[in-house]
């Protein structure tokens, strides 16, 4: 959900574009942290704990926590409160440590 | 390899004050930051800030970070690098930044590390849920990226953060059920616990969180009064509706380049955890290796930019730039600094600053 109306801010916002989640088409503004344009779709599990699989969302926002690691284009571990939403990009939950892809 | 005069690692009040100090004296600054923008916390702080004129009193947070930005513009001596994250210093001066994607190296003759703070965790049962956030992701979702964290909310802590984000929570349209602290008083300034009481949101003092409550995500909290030891006190439990925890327990120095880079260490509570001891130029013990605001000890966004000036103009001054009545400049920062920590608000920190002091 958006706050569309605040007593003292506005929100300078970029054009919308489009991506995915787990398979599933959402939409949000280009350059906000992908862990914003989720929160807003209402999605709250980023992740699952490595030993229990337990649901990990977002807590710290600034990238130090580690709890929003996802995959993004492939690319695991990436912390979605600081990586910029560009359109297009393919947002996955991560499964465990994740692995590293070669890049072509 | 980059050479560069002073690194200043971490774009917040300390150091964009910082830089700005050091380039006003002519010194050549590199301006490192992780994150997309400069301002650090700054940018989601939409309260007005207390103190002095010379601290921005009754301007808010948000246009603070523009002002010291603004004071940065047309310095050719300066360089930032944004979404850029200092990961190694060594023993010869080297720092490694990722850069992007990109891992570089940079030798600055002196480093100024002004990183702030990060968020303490509370030990409660399902503190790992979705929907637990640190009060400063909640500012952060609402006040710089407008979106809602939730419906309902529980704050944790009656401090001046829990009770300033409380306020920015109603503001955005989020019910706050209630702001529970362990302590028996509220701990932050008066003047922010009676406009959030005005609203009519309960602040419970000597009370606690035992658990979060939901499968995938948090559905409700269970809370409990304590007594005169921070026990909680059975058969009192009361569950809350909420889909929202928010953490306002405190922050700790982050301070893992200081060290790295062998700086002498003090575990000081009133100061957040492990501090760098440091002199009055806010040298750490490590020659060439300063410190400035929240990573040298957990105090307000007013203290951090003075130290940062002082800081900054350090280690201008020991490169060997002139600035005039550099001594009587700095003499009037440290008056400055003890003006902000007057009174009985900033007895601990005046104890901890004391004992951090070389």
């Amino acid at each position: 959900m958006r706050i569309t109306q605040h007593p003292i801010l506005t929100f300078e916002r970029g054009g919308k574009v489009s991506f995915t989640f787990d398979g599933r088409r959402l939409e949000g503004y280009e350059g906000e942290p992908i862990a914003a344009a989720l929160h807003d779709a209402g999605v709250k599990v980023l992740r699952r704990s490595m030993k229990l699989g337990r649901p990990r969302g977002f807590f710290c926002a600034v990238g130090k926590c580690s709890s929003c690691l996802m995959m993004v284009d492939g690319r695991p571990n990436v912390r979605v409160c600081m990586e910029p939403l560009r359109e297009g990009v393919r947002v996955e939950t991560q499964r465990g440590k994740g692995a590293l892809v070669e890049r072509g | 390899m980059k050479g560069v005069e002073i690194a200043v690692v971490g774009g917040g009040p300390a150091g964009l004050s910082a830089a700005g100090s050091a380039l006003q004296a002519g010194a050549e600054v590199l301006l490192i930051d992780d994150g997309q923008h400069l301002g650090g916390q700054l940018v989601k702080q939409t309260h007005k800030f207390f103190g002095s004129k010379e601290q921005y009193a009754s301007t808010r947070g948000i246009e603070i970070g523009r002002i010291l930005e603004k004071g940065l513009e047309g310095y050719s001596n300066l360089e930032v690098w944004l979404n850029s994250s200092v990961v190694g210093y060594y023993p010869d001066g080297v720092l490694t930044v990722l850069k992007g994607e990109k891992l570089l190296k940079v030798k600055s003759t002196k480093l100024l590390v002004a990183t702030g703070a990060a968020e303490k965790m509370l030990a409660f049962a399902n503190n790992d849920l979705p929907g637990v956030y640190g009060a400063g992701a909640v500012q952060t979702l609402m006040n710089l990226y407008g979106v809602l964290p939730g419906r309902r909310a529980l704050m944790i802590g009656a401090g001046n953060i829990g009770l300033i984000v409380s306020y920015q929570l109603l503001q955005a349209g989020v019910e706050v059920a209630a702001v529970v602290d362990a302590l028996p008083r509220v701990g932050g300034y008066w003047v922010h616990a009676a406009k959030l009481r005005r609203t009519g949101v309960p602040i419970l003092t000597s009370h606690t969180i035992l658990r979060a409550e939901g499968k995938e995500w948090v559905e409700g909290a269970m809370i409990c009064p304590v007594d005169g030891q921070f026990r909680p006190i059975e058969g009192k439990e009361q569950r809350i509706e909420v889909d929202l925890i928010c953490l306002a327990v405190g922050l700790s120095p982050l301070s893992e380049l200081l060290w790295q880079a062998g700086c002498e260490m003090k575990y000081i509570p009133p100061l957040g955890g492990y501090v760098a001891l440091r002199d009055r130029d806010m040298e750490t013990m490590v020659q060439g290796v300063y410190v400035a605001g929240d990573s040298a000890g957990v105090e307000e966004a007013s203290t951090a930019m003075v130290e940062g000036r002082i800081a900054g103009l350090a280690a201008a001054v020991s490169l060997g730039h002139r600035i005039k009545d550099a001594v009587g400049l700095k003499e009037e920062l440290w008056e400055e600094l003890e003006m902000l920590r007057r009174g009985p608000v900033g007895e601990k920190v005046r104890e901890g600053v004391k004992r951090a002091l070389i």
